[in-house]
């Protein structure tokens, strides 16, 4: 018993409205689709939230249909400046409606609300307004004077951040004037079936957005379609590999941005204290449930045994349980297959040697759940510092000079983003240099801007998302 | 240079950096807790407890201070279970008024003193104004450090000045009034400096840090605690001393109260959410907390007119 016990705060879920089924969102209505159906669970309860369609092929040609209508017949004749007035709209409403979302992004992902509501939504908004500025502004994007849409574009989106990556999806597709068809994934639909009902609200002309539900088999009739003229998709490596052999000969164009391994390299001027926040961060946030996430930990020598107590010193406050609850700090993991994965690859961690350290949380009885948890003896001989976990699971790896950092920082298949740690400006840009990562943080981790680029080196992907040249992905003419 | 300052600039020089975004953000994500019920029942008496109630004017009274220092007592008058505050704040002239009136309730006298709260006067008469107020019977002497003399590198001087007032916190019989020591951090700016002159206090004998007079704005903020609790956990497990810290002025309603204490909770834990440990420089915070307490018994807000005001 301690001290000072917080009582539960939990969120209200009455805002939101979870229907007991879903159809799919195509032309501009919900529809029944031709296949069955699937259930999304709550991770942290394994409570039913609503039945879900399977979309079918025959579904996937019907939306692509209604977005190939509705481009050739509405959005690719307006003109920007009204393709903007409903990106307002839409960023409007997202910005009134987040405390809805949030709840039901909670619910499905299993993600704390804090970060939902504090995080997620934000960002969702600001992505609309972001991109609905660039709307009537296209000549002005260094792309020439008067760049074209590609047409319809089939997006795939993960279950890390999938309200959130469906702003980064539709917002510069929209704004660029292509119609959209995306797939939510699978264990997570629901807020992207509620923004369907924004579209409604808005009252975004038919079929420029739709919405399919499905698993894989959806995912690929979806990017495999030939009246796709683009393919954008965030998630595994494995899954961008088989979209880019699929795509290979075929006029599409293509954005990737798949896994990772970042390196977090902390320099023992860093401050530390922050370092270590950042370090919990780049970890922890979303139950590392996140491409970027500073998964593999760099720390000079010199400091490491400070660092090293810091950091359970800090983990040990952190609060595991109810997504929902105000104070919660690490909600569920997202699936049974995952929270398996990342057992598994654990159990590598300890077979090869390595330390584990987890925080001492109580764990819920029911859904899906694991301890933040650190590995001390890594090596880049151990596979968990190759291996993307996708979990609250940081290996942490030593340093003695500056060369050495780079030198194993860079040494992964993977290349998206990075965090170093200095007081030293001049460190800062010089590692920054030498770093082959599509982002690098200096004294921060896992920050995100509409207005910056966003993406990965090698196997990590290629095409960068957010910023001018977010939309350079989804307009004619210009390399993506 | 002297030796001595050479050897404080080194060890200062050797803390860690303080990046301002990175605490700054940390003290605002801590300030997102959601305190409710129980817990905002039992934070809210905590915090009363440790209120130092302080009035620091130039219309002092004794009437003015009989009259806090009843209030400290008794905080709420009408409802017994209401804790006591912490000690009662007064300039040293004012000591021994506060000190007849609290008795034996067990509140504490603190008094400023070092020409609080400029600290510009010589050294020995900032430390005649210290022995004044601990024979007129203060427990506690709030010290101001001389920020001109951090400011310009003179670590040494500011050191010497707190060992020399610790040493005229002494009394005849062995023991001494607690030593708080105020670094005014609205004029130290930078949260560098803020870590620098909390090890340095720490290490010339400091039992609390405190921030700021209540005179210069800004006062006590979140993320200024927030590295002088860092500090001071840093320090107990170098040293194991524990050293107490006290936010003081511009803390004024009860949410604000109970953020500091859910950062005291996470940063440093329950060793300092204890009124020996962690105390709040505040006068006009107490009837805040009354009123929260009342509206948590009662169910609805009562109004400035259930609470006493002196």
């Amino acid at each position: 018993m301690t001290k000072f016990e917080y009582a539960p705060a939990p969120e209200s879920r009455s805002i939101v409205d979870i229907k007991s089924s879903y159809g799919l969102y195509i032309g501009g209505e919900f529809v029944d689709g031709k296949g069955g159906s699937f259930k999304s669970i709550s991770p942290s309860t394994e409570e039913v939230l609503a039945e879900v369609t399977e979309a079918t092929a025959d579904d996937v040609d019907l939306a692509v249909k209604a977005a190939r209508q509705a481009y050739d017949k509405v959005w690719s004749k307006l003109p920007g400046s009204e393709r903007a007035k409903y990106l307002y709209r839409i960023a409007r409403i997202m910005a009134e409606r987040s405390r809805e979302f949030a709840v039901l992004e909670s619910l499905d992902n299993g993600k704390p609300i804090k970060e939902s509501r504090d995080v997620d939504l934000p960002l969702v908004s600001q992505w609309f307004f972001y991109y609905a500025g660039w709307a009537d502004k296209l000549g002005h994007a260094g792309l020439g004077p008067d760049p074209k849409a590609l047409g319809v574009a089939g997006q795939v989106i993960p279950w890390n951040f999938p309200i959130m990556m469906l702003a980064w999806k539709i917002a510069p597709a929209l704004a660029a004037g292509n119609t959209v068809v995306l797939k939510p994934a699978e264990t997570t639909p629901l807020t992207a079936l509620l923004f369907a009902e924004v579209c409604q609200q808005a009252e975004l002309p038919p079929g420029v957005v739709n919405i399919i539900t499905g698993a894989g088999a959806t995912g690929q009739a979806l990017v495999e379609h030939p009246d796709v003229d683009k393919v954008a998709f965030t998630g595994s490596t494995a899954v961008g590999k088989a979209i880019a052999r699929s795509v290979a000969g075929t006029s599409k164009k293509v954005t990737l941005e798949l896994g990772g391994k970042a390196a977090n390299i902390v320099f023992d001027d860093a401050p530390l204290d922050q370092a270590v926040e950042g370090i919990v961060g780049g970890i922890f946030f979303n139950q590392g449930h996140v491409c970027c996430a500073g998964s593999r930990l760099l720390v000079q020598e010199s400091v490491y045994d400070e660092v090293i107590d810091k950091l359970k010193q800090r983990m040990s406050t952190l609060r595991l349980g109810d997504p929902l609850d105000k104070n919660t700090d690490i909600g569920a993991i997202n699936s049974a297959e995952q929270l398996a994965r990342i057992k598994e690859l654990s159990d590598v961690g300890d077979a090869e040697g390595a330390e584990r350290w987890s925080a001492p949380c109580e764990i819920p009885d029911s859904g899906f759940w694991f301890a933040p948890t650190i590995f001390t003896g890594v090596t880049q001989a151990h596979r968990i510092a190759r291996e993307e976990i996708f979990g609250p699971v940081l290996s942490i790896l030593t340093f003695r000079t500056p060369a050495e950092a780079v030198e194993k920082a860079n040494n992964t298949p993977y290349g998206l983003s990075a965090g170093v740690w200095t007081e030293k400006g001049s460190r800062i840009l010089s590692m920054a240099n030498q770093l082959r990562a599509g982002v690098v943080w200096a004294n921060t981790f896992n920050k995100f801007d509409p207005a910056s680029p966003f993406g990965g080196y090698k196997e990590s992907g290629y095409g960068r998302e957010g910023g001018r040249h977010g939309l350079a992905a989804y307009l004619q003419g210009a390399s993506a | 240079m002297t030796g001595a300052t050479a050897s404080l600039r080194k060890t200062l020089g050797g803390l860690p950096g303080v990046d301002q975004v990175g605490l700054e953000a940390r003290a605002a994500g801590l300030g997102t807790r959601s305190i409710k019920t129980t817990a905002k029942a039992w934070a809210i008496d905590l915090a009363i407890s440790m209120v130092d109630l302080t009035t620091l004017e130039g219309a002092d009274t004794p009437g003015k201070v009989r009259a806090l220092a009843n209030k400290a007592m008794r905080p709420d008058p009408t409802d017994p279970s209401c804790p006591s505050a912490a000690a009662v704040c007064v300039y040293p002239d004012m000591v021994k008024i506060a000190k007849d009136t609290l008795g034996d309730s067990g509140l504490n006298v603190a008094s400023v003193a070092t020409a609080f709260p400029s600290g510009r006067a010589a050294l020995d008469i900032k430390l005649a104004d210290t022995r004044d107020a601990v024979e007129a019977g203060a427990d506690e002497i709030d010290m101001v450090i001389d920020r001109g003399a951090f400011l310009t590198g003179n670590y040494e001087l500011v050191f010497d000045e707190i060992v020399a007032t610790k040493e005229a916190c002494a009394r005849p019989d062995g023991t001494h009034a607690h030593l708080k020591v105020i670094f005014e951090t609205g004029e130290l700016q930078t949260y560098d400096n803020v870590r620098k002159a909390s090890w340095l206090a720490m290490m010339a004998g400091a039992d609390f840090i405190k921030t700021s007079t209540g005179k210069v704005q800004p006062a006590a903020t979140l993320p200024v605690t927030l590295v002088m609790l860092e500090a001071v956990r840093d320090f107990r497990a170098e040293t194991g001393r524990q050293v107490g810290v006290k936010p003081a002025g511009g803390i004024k309603t009860s949410k604000d109260a109970i953020k500091y204490l859910v950062m005291v909770n996470e940063i440093v834990g329950e060793d300092w959410l204890d009124p020996d440990w962690f105390r709040f420089g505040a006068s006009s915070l107490l009837n805040d907390l009354l009123l929260q307490r009342q509206k948590i018994a009662t169910g609805h807000y009562s109004g400035p007119d259930y609470v006493t005001l002196d």
